[in-house]
């Protein structure tokens, strides 16, 4: 039999339901698993020991009631940058290290109302900005399908963990690709929901005309079960959208009849890895065999899309971060001779190399003389990105294309080259500037057997599509049932 | 690409309250110059009849109806103990922070 830590949330949830198992044996069984497995990976900073008893109680006592959640029960591991309260919530900072949370974010509030169980926080790159997990301070995670190579990033932490069944979803953020390719170097599903669609409150902030929260789990289904426990308008949050949240997985349904999806050429390009493409044509087969008609598209001003992303990106950043003062909480650096030198201490001690870099960029992008040059430049090339998207979805009703260039580097590889590492995100970075939401599912295996992920765009707030034509794509192909040989 | 720009990256620092080593300074403007360069690509664009784009959603942004919130036991009420939990120097519910005026 499959140890219950292989298997879906649906799976457990579908065993709660018959009396099979309790919260109480998958819990334990899990903490034994990621005991076992987890010092080899680092995909958690910290496991929510302390409170664990007392939620899988709840958990018990709901499931008892009629009307309990698929999701009651269910060990998620969460970003360390959702705080939680009570609960050391770090960015994988420095500057953050000892930061205690007084409150909830929404999305953990829902989850807990769900009887969810918060299992730990997971490892990112340090405030998100990173593709390799490689910038936190905590130390480097690693991809479970080859430990020399990296999870992708920012959300590797939670990409690892699923991939490695040390929980059975998490949740991530994403405001460049940091769910969208992880997920597809570490071969699970990862959904980035439309820009306004999940709370950002108590998520703390990167840049925030392009963060966005979202789910991370072995299967679509699961995906879609975890979207509807978080999306929702929250009166916290002056950028959530005032929308329904449609039942997603009621919605999933098999065949891909009467749906029309592009391919944009431009997602093709000249040093992409051969068995990524190979893998990604093999799946556009998969979608015509299914029913989906395939029609070709254009988005021309896709080559802009990692230049206007790092101006922007970085001008948010550099206004966000410069809350961390070392006066009302986080990191203070010691000896300082006046309020100015400490400022400067305790920000020079307290963020990492990358962090820094590009609160310079930000900085120098938004100072006097600049500001029109680089951010007012960015702000209006990002329309014509999002309006590249607008005239695309006027053929079709998705759009597949690869979530990344390459399949999971070696630890190390790009670390000292900014912009190679930048350009790791070049297919996911579009839909963050215009609010899409894109999903990675699993296509394939390269030569070497890493993962290879696809992505499925969407018009804003149809995660619907994306999600059903994941879902039929996934039903048919079934490689979510290949795990990596981890004991 | 437009002409180079010589970046002053002490003064940027000074801006971003940030204090880098010489050596530290030295890799940073190299990959600074480099990041630049690539970013400058958007020069080619024509630009000037283009609306800023700068939220994905249309329209301003909504405000929360300014009243008091119900305070519950998963949202208690603010106090000035928690607000300062987290101070890495705080005295009688104040933050401490060195010396300000010389």
């Amino acid at each position: 039999m499959m140890k219950l830590f292989g298997s879906s949330i649906k799976d457990i949830a579908e065993l709660y339901r018959k009396g099979e198992t309790t919260p109480r044996q998958v819990v334990d069984e899990l903490l034994q698993r990621i005991e076992h497995v987890n010092p080899a990976l680092n995909a958690f900073i910290r496991l929510d020991k302390e409170h664990i008893d007392e939620q899988v109680s709840n958990a018990e006592k709901m499931l008892g009631s009629k009307q309990s959640s698929q999701l009651c029960g269910i060990p998620i591991a969460v970003k360390d940058i959702f705080t939680t309260k009570g609960i050391n919530t770090t960015c994988a900072s420095k500057i953050l290290e000892n930061f205690i949370p007084p409150y909830d974010a929404t999305v953990i509030a829902k989850l807990k109302a769900a009887g969810a169980i918060i299992i730990g926080k997971t490892n990112m790159d340090e405030f998100a900005m990173g593709s390799s997990t490689e910038t936190s301070y905590f130390g480097p995670t690693r991809n479970p399908w080859a430990p020399d190579t990296v999870p992708g990033g920012s959300s590797g932490g939670s990409a690892s963990a699923v991939a490695a069944d040390m929980a059975f979803g998490a949740l991530g953020t994403d405001t460049g690709g940091s769910i969208r390719q992880p997920a597809a170097l570490c071969g699970i599903v990862g959904l980035k929901p439309t820009y306004g669609r999940v709370s950002r409150y108590g998520m703390i902030a990167f840049a925030s005309s392009l963060d966005q929260g979202g789910t991370m789990t072995k299967t679509v289904y699961d995906s879609a079960l975890l979207l509807e426990a978080i999306a929702g308008f929250d009166p916290k949050d002056s950028t959530s959208a005032d929308r329904p949240v449609e039942p997603f997985t009621t919605l999933l349904s098999p065949g891909l009849k009467n749906s029309t999806i592009g391919v944009p050429a431009e997602y093709f390009i000249e040093g992409m890895d051969r068995d990524v493409q190979k893998a990604v044509n093999s799946a556009i087969e998969t979608m015509k065999r299914l029913g989906a008609k395939i029609v070709d598209i254009s988005l021309p001003y896709t080559k802009y899309a990692v230049a206007v992303y790092y101006i922007l990106a970085s001008s948010e950043a550099s206004s966000n971060l410069a809350r961390y003062d070392g006066v009302r909480y986080g990191y203070r650096s010691g000896q300082s001779a006046n309020l100015m030198e400490m400022y400067k201490h305790t920000r020079a001690q307290g963020f990492g190399r990358e962090v820094k870099r590009r609160i310079m960029l930000g900085t120098f992008a938004l100072s006097a003389g600049y500001y029109s040059a680089f951010y007012g430049k960015a702000q209006k090339a990002r329309r014509l990105i999002a309006d590249d998207f607008a005239g695309a979805f006027k053929k079709c009703d998705l759009i597949l294309a690869p979530t990344s260039p390459t399949p999971a580097f070696k630890l190390g590889s790009k670390l000292d080259d900014p912009l190679k590492m930048y350009l790791s995100d070049i297919f996911t970075i579009p839909l963050n500037l215009a609010g899409l939401p894109g999903i990675s599912i699993p296509c394939g295996f390269t030569d070497n057997n890493l993962p290879v992920g696809m992505q499925l765009i969407g018009k804003q707030f149809d995660e619907k599509t994306i999600l059903n034509a994941a879902h039929a794509y996934e039903q048919e192909t079934q490689w979510y049932k290949k795990k990596p040989d981890i004991h | 690409m437009k002409e180079k720009i010589n970046i002053d990256v002490k003064k940027v620092a000074e801006l971003a309250r940030l204090e880098f080593s010489d050596d530290e300074l030295k890799v940073f403007s190299t990959q600074f110059q480099a990041i630049l360069e690539y970013i400058s690509q958007i020069d080619e664009l024509e630009l000037d009849d283009v609306e800023p784009m700068a939220s994905p959603l249309p329209g301003p942004q909504r405000l929360r109806p300014d009243s008091q919130e119900k305070n519950t036991a998963d949202t208690p009420e603010a106090t000035q103990k928690m607000a300062v939990a987290n101070a890495p120097g705080s005295m009688e519910g104040y933050f401490v922070v060195p010396k300000v005026i010389e």
